[in-house]
């Protein structure tokens, strides 16, 4: 066994979601390894792209979908540009999945709360949708999602209408030039942790976004009473390797590949803000 | 070292009929040979290919190889690289992909036959690191099969160190001057041959046809003499639980100085033989339809090695070098249960500006005990 050669899979679509953001659903070409594929929301894969190179993605799709895997993937460079153009009926490389996912057994029966920021985080927005299809398995849901400008948001009526459920509050903010078409709050999402509303005894806190923003936001919930083993965290390094032997995301004594992408915050909390690590 | 037969002694005259015998064995051989002003494993065929008569000057930033008057082939202590690029090869193919005739996509692994390679003259650091690589790509999760099936064909003649340079502390961190593991077979030489002790079936099966008296009482006494004065002749030293006094330095003073030092080069990684940083890349052939992912050394001390999201992360040679330090030394043993570091000095003599990483630790250490007081 090769853990380094990926597998074929077809692309079944390739949804536009701004122009920058894309979603590729995907299906193996071998059916058995279709169904024998399980994954855990914020795990990722490797996906390859013919030619060009290979890049860690995270799995948004619901893990329980036996059907399709999904990825949405913002172009910033090489690959993920390339990636772009892909059509329907293309085929790609992909292994994984890859590394620790959300601990999403462990927040059943808690409030859950969500924060996020940069360019719509998408592992997040897929524990969104998992805890919204099994809402009666948890507490309530706070959503927060911090953004630079309204165009940024993408599902944005995703999020009206999740703001119509009950026990979901969705605390949305833009910090640059917010336009008359923005009902939310100007300025940092990090500003409004105050006005979550959860229980700081029953709650589990999932983020994922720049380290600036998450570092702004651990202070305030750890002040609400929140403890730090309920407080994750996804972290993103350079990779190459995804099995924890290349050494590109070595954090302190972590492969963010294999002991994360997801922490809790006690686990790493001696290096995470110091800069350089 | 557990050993599976008594003793035998070979004599400088036979050396040449032990080569020739694993070659007959269909080994590969390789072994050390003065080349490029240092030493380098190479395929080895005669005894005069050896370092005969030469000894290792090594000191922070030198490294120089010298013709003595004394009658032995493994005087000196090291080279630039020995068993690391043979195992973890600085470049290596992971798989292929291509197009078939259908534009379906479709992905292989190639495969190379190898030969069993014997490899004479490796050190007591070395296997050390060995013994660190194996955990590394073999045990963990992930097995690497490439890493795996070079592994798999080596066979050790090991070398008890006697003259180490000033740069080696091996027997601070544990791991040398004597072979503890690993070998199959471990040679001490003397002014007329070598004590061979005989540690794995493979390699009593060989010698067998070499029909050698035993070592006698006085090899031995020889033999121990000659371990304990390598040990002595150690001056450089790393602390055994530098890894808990270094743990809380990631602020200190000591990475803004060495920031200004170190060039970023890589060199002490290159030579690390237990530093596993790799790269990959796409490679494409002439008519850019097959496609290779290539594996290729990397090092933390590449400002790539931290690049994402357009930024580097360790853009600045000081959280490099830190980056470096508190892994190999601090970080690791929660790892591995064990230092990244074997005290081979390769580090220390292959900088170009000459950082002594004893030093270093030294002063890191002395840095924590001052701000305890
Ligand atoms: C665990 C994990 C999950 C991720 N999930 C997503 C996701 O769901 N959607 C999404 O759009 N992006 C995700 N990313 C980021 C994505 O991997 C990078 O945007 C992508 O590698 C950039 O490649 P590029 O060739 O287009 O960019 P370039 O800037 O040209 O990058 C060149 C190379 O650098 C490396 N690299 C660059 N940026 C990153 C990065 N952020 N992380 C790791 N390696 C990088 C890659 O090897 C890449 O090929 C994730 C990253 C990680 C580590
Ligand atoms: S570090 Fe020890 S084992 Fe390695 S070459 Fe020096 S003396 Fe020999
Ligand atoms: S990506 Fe290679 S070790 Fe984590």
């Amino acid at each position: 066994m090769n853990p380094y050669e990926p597998q074929v899979v077809d692309v079944i679509q390739n949804i536009e979601e701004t122009p920058t953001i894309y979603t590729l659903r995907l299906r193996f070409r071998d059916k058995a390894r279709q169904q024998a594929y399980r994954f855990a929301p914020g795990q990722f894969n490797m996906l390859y792209l013919y030619g060009v190179g290979e890049i860690p993605i995270s799995i948004v799709s619901d893990p329980a979908d036996e059907f399709v895997i999904d990825h949405t993937i913002r172009s910033v460079g090489r690959v993920t540009k390339a990636m772009s153009k892909l059509k329907a009926g293309d085929q790609i490389g992909l292994r994984g999945p890859f590394g620790r996912g959300w601990p999403l057994q462990h927040a059943l029966g808690k409030d859950v709360i969500l924060v996020t920021g940069g360019l719509g985080c998408a592992p997040v927005v897929s524990v969104i949708r998992y805890v919204i299809r099994r809402r009666d398995l948890f507490g309530r849901l706070v959503i927060m999602q911090g953004v630079k400008h309204a165009d940024d948001l993408i599902w944005r009526d995703q999020y009206e209408q999740w703001e119509t459920l009950h026990d979901t509050q969705v605390i949305l903010a833009a910090s640059e030039q917010p336009s008359a078409q923005w009902p939310w709050h100007s300025g940092h999402v990090t500003d409004l942790m105050h006005t979550a509303v959860f229980n700081p005894n029953n709650a589990i806190a999932m983020m994922c976004g720049p380290e600036a923003m998450m570092n702004a936001a651990i202070d305030p919930l750890l002040r609400e009473g929140l403890n730090e083993h309920d407080l994750w965290l996804s972290m993103e390094r350079n990779m190459h390797c995804a099995i924890g032997l290349c050494g590109h995301c070595q954090y302190g004594a972590n492969f963010i590949c294999k002991q994360g992408p997801v922490f809790p915050f006690a686990e790493i909390k001696t290096l995470f803000g110091e800069k350089g690590f | 070292m557990e050993t599976i037969d008594d003793a035998l002694f070979l004599p400088h005259s036979q050396l040449q009929s032990f080569i020739d015998l694993l070659w007959r064995k269909s080994y590969e051989v390789i072994g050390p040979h003065v080349s490029q002003n240092t030493i380098e494993y190479l395929p080895l065929h005669q005894v005069d290919e050896l370092p005969f008569a030469y000894r290792d000057k090594q000191e922070p930033g030198r490294y120089h190889l010298v013709k003595t008057s004394h009658e032995r082939y493994f005087a000196w202590a090291n080279g630039a690289q020995a068993l690391k690029p043979m195992t973890f090869k600085a470049s290596q193919t992971l798989w292929q992909a291509h197009k078939n005739a259908n534009q379906e996509l479709e992905f292989s692994t190639p495969s190379s036959p190898l030969l069993n390679t014997a490899v004479i003259g490796v050190r007591a650091c070395d296997l050390a690191a060995l013994a660190i690589q194996d955990q590394h790509f073999l045990q963990g999760d992930y097995v690497d099969p490439f890493y795996q099936s070079q592994r798999q064909h080596l066979f050790l003649v090991a070398v008890n160190c006697s003259h180490p340079a000033s740069t080696c502390f091996c027997a601070s961190t544990g791991d040398g001057p004597h072979v503890e593991k690993n070998a199959d077979i471990v040679l001490t030489e003397l002014d007329d041959g070598f004590v061979v002790e005989i540690t794995s079936q493979t390699a009593k099966d060989i010698m067998s046809e070499l029909l050698l008296e035993p070592a006698q009482a006085q090899h031995w006494q020889q033999k121990s003499q000659q371990l304990q004065q390598a040990c002595q002749a150690q001056t450089r030293s790393i602390s055994k639980k530098a890894h808990v006094q270094i743990s809380n330095k990631n602020k200190s003073q000591v990475w803004e100085t060495l920031g200004r030092q170190c060039l970023a080069c890589g060199n002490c990684t290159a030579v690390c033989p237990t530093c596993f940083c790799h790269q990959q890349q796409t490679e494409a052939d002439l008519s850019n339809t097959l496609i290779s992912q290539l594996r290729l050394w990397d090092s933390c001390f590449n400002a790539d090695h931290s690049y994402f999201h357009g930024t580097v992360v360790r853009a600045e040679t000081k959280f490099r070098y830190r980056q470096w330090l508190t892994h190999k030394f601090s970080t690791w043993v929660e790892q591995f249960a064990r230092s990244g570091c074997v005290g081979c000095g390769r580090c220390i003599s292959w900088c170009p500006v000459g950082i002594d990483v004893t030093a270093v630790i030294a002063d890191l250490i002395k840095e924590a005990c001052d701000e305890s007081l």
